[in-house]
């Protein structure tokens, strides 16, 4: 299994030619409705049924040891996600089928998968988007413990690497007392901010896949979101950059974007660890 | 054998904050949650935190509109405190770092939310709980708070004294999902459930796939009574096709409900003729499912919500969670679209009974957030207020686990003097099926006095029956049970109720008991079986499910979310008061406790509700 590379997006005036995240959905919908008014004529009968490959492994079960891919075929209703796919043939033809879910809405991070080729999450991708038979597999660049279900550990590892807290010197004495923040520094925050680390970054990245201590794009974001807080000090600041700016910190980052394609949330990732970058080169010249 | 200070089980809201706070007296604390913590449901929440933060507002009049919005079945010691605390731990989430929406002078923005009589709802855009969550769980990274992530709690080890005041909590067993172990985890000072909603009870809902009652459940089968379970919020838009939540903040910002005729029928139709869509959301639900059965509704099942004439730049700056929301769930574009909108399962407002202090009736043991019942919501719980409630009483609970001296709390729990026992004509005998294994369903509380063999005791139970569920090899699947129930909840103990109704869901419950005796696990691996977890949490959303529907059977009055077709008054002579279940010998019992109206200050007076 490998990830899809982007060659032709490693200049970093890419950013701009990116469409926005609006766009995307849009063109989303439209190639989707464009499909369902496809489906719902009255051609083959099994065009109604949704045909699912899904990887099966489980270390202990005698049959499924060996991986595999098993056939399930769905009865496909409109709106159907591949999650609900995945649901139905749990619940109605095997329940041994295992994955993570819970919110069914994009923001509890759970299920995040290998749909297609891609990281996606199961709960907000329309079958009527893919072509099928659709390939459902465990997220890539992860060890797999169960069917779907991979270990998140090393992900969070590095997540908590970074400080993943806010950190000021100088909190209000008062305790009904805020923190100004201007608006404009809410705004600057507020895309990393909505990160629910899901993992799709992480395991659609190739040099995450190649360097295990390479922070990757969901640690970096996490710090961004702290770092450009100006809620948190210079001296704060200072420090979350001397975490950042070392060999598996920002400079890892070969701008491949392939984190930003896949990211459930439309979260910049790729930019945000650009403007790490500046900023880290910024931080060391004050030290000449 | 783990031990700890203080195990908090579940680590959403409330429990990330009960943790901290009994970290910060001192506590060696663990959390014990079945997802991770920021896969908590806690993170679904979009609206805002209600706290009085500014000038001409204050916490009584935030208590008078919850104690209105409760339709007078909150407790006034309990919403008293709810809006005395929630100013001070929201501005403790600010200092925290939580990424607030802000003003034009930089502090955090407030919003109009229905019921409220003051724009006191503070928000980070439409997915403040995203915010709420993961702030609180950077906090425990912070402080390096033990966390079991992916760990089942499953029991809870209590002394099996006959009397349930006088039994202790020692400690819970969790099975660890990743491995297939059964291990015990002894508290030294107190467990704290903080495990949510039970939306899973009904098959249209906001809530998580994960949110199945398990605390509650659990609690109530080691004799806490639950309280106010028939009392459960149907909120007035979720998305048709998937139960997915439209925060309440659509409305607060201006956004309009028509019918099929184009009619604004809040007003037009008279169901609020001052509030309009901002009435309180018992009797919003209402009023579209009116719309609907008098054939004003979209293809017979919805009503439209209305957000395009707010602007894209509004939308964007207070409610773009919802554009994607409606975009990636339903197909529409609310720019250009109205939403198609229809009421779910959202909020069970009762649940453990508890004090002020999160302490339920046997001693050691605390609950907090949607699990608990202190109760704050009454029978209608107001938009943006299930947010204060995890932070104020998840630290109280915390605080108080860990030793902390609250004071003595107003509200009393277990059966006290004032109990006053009830009577409910059911068609079948509720609770317990006889059967040659006595542990398959409702299994009460466990053994000994001493705080470790309790635990071990329990531990040995539920070893076994982990491994009899494992080893069975035909019956039936949690999933057709599931399927069953869920389908006659809906059907029968919806937003609108009548008698005949509740008896069926009651008959189709027990019928559920007694297929779940021969429920068996497909899946043979100890290796994350979810299959297992699935089966032992259809357990709980079947004595769930019972507690609701005998209390909503039981209360033959019309008060907040409960609605009875033959029962069409508010009955406050006979009706204000606490129903309250008690699991005993193998089935519910019924009984009450008056609801305390009289404050700090003042005695709440109830009035007719109108919005």
């Amino acid at each position: 299994m490998s990830t899809q590379l982007t060659e032709e997006s490693e200049s970093e005036t890419e950013t701009e030619r990116t469409e926005t995240p609006g766009d995307r959905r849009r063109a989303e919908k439209k190639a989707r409705q464009g499909r369902s008014s496809e489906v719902q004529e009255p051609t083959e009968a099994d065009e109604e049924t949704v045909h699912l490959k899904v990887f099966r492994y489980d270390p202990e079960v005698e049959g499924k040891m060996d991986p595999r891919f098993d056939d399930f075929y769905v009865p496909f209703e409109k709106g159907m996600t591949v999650l609900d796919a995945l649901m139905y043939a749990r619940d109605r033809f095997d329940t041994t089928l295992t994955f993570r879910h819970s919110c069914r809405q994009a923001i509890c991070g759970s299920d995040a998968l290998f749909i297609n080729g891609t990281q996606r999450l199961g709960c907000k991708t329309q079958i009527s988007d893919l072509d099928g038979p659709i390939r459902v597999e465990p997220l890539p660049h992860a060890e797999v413990v169960k069917d779907l279900v991979v270990d998140m550990e090393h992900f969070y590892d590095q997540m908590h690497s970074v400080e993943p807290y806010f950190q000021t010197n100088d909190e209000p004495s008062d305790e009904l007392e805020e923190q100004r923040q201007t608006r404009e520094n809410r705004e600057k925050i507020k895309m990393s901010t909505r990160c629910i680390w899901c993992g799709a970054c992480m395991s659609s990245c190739n040099i995450a896949a190649g360097d295990n201590q390479y922070l990757g794009p969901a640690a970096l974001n996490k710090a961004f979101r702290f770092a450009m807080d100006k809620r948190e000090g210079e001296d704060m600041k200072e420090h979350r950059f001397e975490i950042l700016d070392q060999e598996h910190g920002v400079w890892r980052c070969q701008t491949q974007f392939s984190c930003t394609n896949v990211c459930p949330k439309d979260i910049p990732l790729t930019e945000h660890i650009q403007e790490l970058k500046r900023e880290a080169v910024k931080n060391n010249l004050k030290f000449w | 054998m783990y031990e700890h200070d203080v195990i908090v089980v579940g680590a959403g809201g409330a429990g990330l904050r009960a943790a901290i706070a009994a970290h910060e007296e001192g506590a060696d604390v663990a959390l014990v949650t079945k997802l991770h913590p920021v896969r908590s449901h806690t993170g679904a929440a979009e609206g805002g935190i209600n706290a009085a933060l500014r000038e001409g507002d204050d916490w009584e009049l935030h208590a008078y509109d919850t104690m209105k919005g409760s339709d007078y079945l909150g407790d006034a010691p309990a919403i008293e405190t709810l809006c005395q605390d929630s100013p001070k731990e929201t501005i403790q989430l600010e200092h925290w770092g939580m990424a607030f929406s802000r003003e034009d002078d930089g502090r955090v923005s407030q919003r109009p939310f229905g019921g409220l009589s003051f724009a006191r709802t503070t928000y980070a855009g439409a997915e403040t709980g995203h915010h709420l969550l993961h702030t609180m769980y950077e906090q425990v990274v912070k402080r390096g708070i033990q966390v079991y992530d992916e760990w089942y709690v499953s029991q809870l080890a209590v002394t099996n004294e006959d009397d349930p005041e006088e039994r202790d909590c020692h400690g819970v067993i969790g099975y660890d999902i990743q491995t297939g172990n059964v291990e015990g985890f002894v508290a030294r000072d107190g467990v704290i459930l903080t495990t949510g909603g039970l939306g899973q009870v009904f098959d249209h809902t906001t809530n998580a796939v994960a949110n199945t009652g398990d605390g509650a459940a659990m609690a109530y089968r080691a004799g806490v009574p639950l309280e106010d379970m028939e009392f459960i919020q149907f909120h007035p838009t979720t998305l048709p096709s998937t139960g997915v939540l439209i925060s309440e903040g659509v409305r607060g910002e201006g956004g309009i409900l028509y019918n099929s005729e184009g009619e604004r029928f809040m007003f037009e139709h008279g169901y609020a003729n001052n509030e309009g869509e901002l009435a309180s959301r018992d009797v919003v639900a209402r009023a579209e499912l009116t719309e609907v059965n008098n054939g004003r509704g979209i293809n017979d099942e919805y009503v439209h919500l209305d957000m395009r004439h707010l602007g894209e730049e509004r939308i964007m700056d207070r409610l773009e969670n919802i554009l994607h929301l409606a975009e990636d769930f339903e197909g529409v574009n609310a720019l250009e679209e109205p939403m198609p909108v229809k009421p779910g399962q959202h909020y069970a407002m009762g649940g453990i009974e508890t004090d002020e202090n999160g302490e339920t009736c046997i001693s050691g043991l605390y609950a907090a957030g949607e699990c608990a019942c202190v109760s704050v919501h009454g029978s209608n719980r107001l938009g943006g207020n299930a947010l204060p409630e995890l932070i104020v009483f998840g630290a109280r609970a915390g605080r108080h686990a860990a030793g902390k001296d609250l004071g003595e709390a107003e509200i009393s729990t277990g059966k006290t003097d004032d109990a006053e026992m009830g009577e409910v004509d059911t068609p079948v005998e509720p609770g317990a099926v006889a059967s040659d294994d006595d542990s398959a369903v409702a299994d009460g509380g466990a053994t000994f006095a001493d705080p470790t063999q309790t635990v071990e005791a329990t531990l040995e139970a539920e070893r076994n029956r982990v491994e009899s569920l494992l080893e069975k090899d035909d019956g039936i699947q949690q999933a057709e049970l599931r399927s069953k129930l869920q389908k006659s909840m809906t059907a029968n103990v919806n937003v609108f109720r009548n008698e005949d109704g509740l008896k069926q869901a009651l008959r189709d419950i027990r019928e559920v008991r007694e297929e779940y005796q021969d429920v068996y696990v497909n899946d043979p691996s100890r290796t994350f079986n979810t299959d297992l977890i699935h089966t032992i949490e259809m357990q709980n959303l079947i004595d769930l499910a019972e507690a609701i529907t005998l209390g909503a059977l039981a209360r033959d009055e019309f008060r907040g979310a409960h609605w009875r077709q033959e029962n069409q008054e508010r009955r406050d002579d006979v009706w204000l008061k606490h129903t309250l279940l008690s699991w005993e010998d193998g089935t519910p019992q019924l009984w009450y406790k008056p609801t305390i109206l009289e404050g700090e200050n003042k005695t709440y007076e109830p009035k007719e509700r109108s919005y």
